[in-house]
């Protein structure tokens, strides 16, 4: 299990938190010209990377607010979280893990979730 | 040479100790060039190579398979075969592989094991008692075999359920008695050699790392063995095809994220039908070892580690003790997690792309093994003839720019 730190509360179990999906996704611009195959992905198409992941978490049962955040998704490591209206963080500042596309880290996966 | 396995072949080998059963298939090298690459040597893809073989008459054909061939999602089910699905093109999909099912382990002179022991779907409140009726009618209209049990239909089956003392007490069924449970390697493995006899390299330990592509075009795929040039390509890794379609340019409308089973001490026969409750996320069948077989739920964030939240099992856990309390003492024996690729829509998507000569099968999410011979049926067609086959036709990709969804929310057994 996850131990989240939630930029209001502080760390906490994983269980008092739900996840949002994709962070920074942005409703596309010019909504009466472009067609169905743009809205269909805007709707339906997210991104689902091995690796490194701007993702969105709200504290459901504490304060209940949302927030962002950077997890690498083949160790499930949380690398930062950060506040709806701080600046994304910059990927390059993380090392990620996956060597090839597809491959498994070198590390069991998880094994970075307790503490280093 | 085809390999028979019968008694005598059987009793013939136990007189030698075992020692000299022939290798089920060969271990190729790769060669540079091949007409279809499938990607992913799971049920699904190795299906898709024996049909592309058996029934388009199509020879030169590789299956490479990062690790071991069953080792991804084919070995981490819960082995589960229905056909019970509400909307006509689901029903004819499942329906076409549970029909496969049924004459699978004749045709692949290969034990798959298949047991139609019955499938039942509980209802816990009074939505689910009009959701699950309504699909009992769908079902009978699309010629399925599925009814509707009574409660004290249910404890007759099932007399170790605890029926009404419990939080959400059980007020009903589905129940298909077609459906059932199979073994999940020898699907992989029938496939496999029977593949392998018609000439199908299967190349294990080869990861795929990139599609590439040249104007709209496949070229082929870097693997951890070398370039391999091919004139099409089928993408059948599960969890990982987001991943692989991402390096061609194409954007899946997928999620991926551990779903996690397990399996308990082997007790004596107690449970002789497959249970699923959705309600309450437990769902249970006891394997011809007598292990009980658990499937717990998808966590609720993306992950590509094969292990899972521990408060997942908990939650399958507690509703399993409450179902059935005589499993209260019993104690687990193993975990796992296998990473799934879940579609907005929980239907499948079997389809071409704009990259004229890579296809996909995938999205199958929570539950893709009832599908594995009709899948790689009708993949296999479609990757040979350019086009779908009919019954895969609604499952292409243009349906999320149309809209035309197939909304499976209620029949996936596992709610996401």
């Amino acid at each position: 299990m996850l131990i989240i730190n939630c930029p209001y509360c502080g760390p906490r179990d994983q269980s008092e938190f739900s996840n949002g999906g994709e962070a920074h996704v942005k409703r596309p611009d010019g909504s009466k010209e472009i067609g169905d195959r743009e809205w269909g992905e805007y709707v339906f198409i997210r991104a689902n990377p091995k690796g490194l992941f701007y993702e969105r978490w709200v504290h459901t049962h504490g304060c209940r607010k949302w927030f962002n955040c950077v997890r690498d998704t083949s160790t499930d490591e949380i690398l930062v979280t950060y506040k709806l209206d701080e600046k994304k963080p910059n990927l390059n500042n993380f090392k990620s893990v996956v060597k090839t596309p597809s491959g498994e880290p070198e590390v069991g996966s998880g094994n970075f979730t307790v503490e280093k | 040479m085809k390999k028979k396995y019968s008694i005598f072949s059987l009793a013939k080998n136990a007189l030698s100790g075992h020692k000299d059963w022939p290798k089920m298939w060969r271990s190729p090298e790769p060669r540079e060039f091949y007409d279809v690459i499938i990607i992913g040597g799971g049920g699904h893809g190795l299906g898709t190579a024996y049909y592309l073989a058996k029934e388009h008459g199509l020879k030169n054909i590789a299956v490479i398979e990062k690790g071991w061939l069953g080792g991804g999602n084919t070995g981490r089910n819960t082995t589960i075969i229905r056909s019970n699905y509400l909307w006509d093109d689901s029903a004819h999909l499942y329906e076409h592989s549970l029909k496969l099912w049924e004459n699978l382990s004749s045709e692949l002179n290969y034990n798959v094991m298949f047991s139609q022991r019955g499938v039942m779907n509980l209802a816990h409140n009074e939505h689910d008692i009009k959701e699950i009726k309504r699909r009992v009618s769908a079902n009978n209209l699309n010629g399925i075999d599925s009814f509707w049990l009574s409660k004290e239909e249910i404890q007759k089956k099932v007399p170790i359920m605890n029926t009404d003392n419990l939080r959400y007490p059980v007020l009903g069924a589905s129940y298909q008695p077609r459906g059932g449970v199979a073994r999940h390697d020898a699907i992989a493995w029938g496939f496999a050699m029977r593949a392998d006899e018609m000439g199908v390299d299967i190349i294990q330990n080869c990861e795929a790392h990139q599609i590439r592509t040249k104007n709209g075009t496949i070229e082929g795929v870097e693997t951890s063995k070398g370039f391999l040039r091919a004139n099409k390509i089928g993408v059948v890794a599960s969890g990982h095809t987001g991943v692989l379609a991402e390096s061609a340019g194409i954007r899946l409308p997928l999620q991926s994220k551990p779903l996690q089973a397990l399996v308990s001490e082997p007790i004596k026969p107690i449970i002789d039908t497959v249970v699923m409750s959705s309600a309450v996320h437990a769902y249970v069948s006891q394997s011809d070892k007598g292990e009980l077989v658990i499937g717990a739920g998808t966590d609720n964030y993306n992950s590509f580690t094969q292990r899972g939240g521990f408060n997942i099992i908990e939650d399958t856990i507690r509703a399993m003790v409450e179902l059935y309390p005589v499993f209260g003492k019993m104690k687990m024996l193993r975990q796992w997690g296998g990473i799934v690729d879940i579609c907005p829509d929980a239907s499948p998507i079997i389809s071409k792309c704009d990259i004229e000569g890579l296809f996909f099968n995938c999205g199958w999410g929570t539950g893709g093994f009832k599908a594995t011979p009709g899948s790689a049926n009708v993949f296999a067609h479609t990757i040979a003839k350019n086009e779908p086959h009919q019954i895969n036709s609604a499952f292409n990709l243009d349906r999320f720019a149309s809209g035309r969804l197939v909304d499976e929310h209620g029949a996936a057994a596992v709610a996401h």
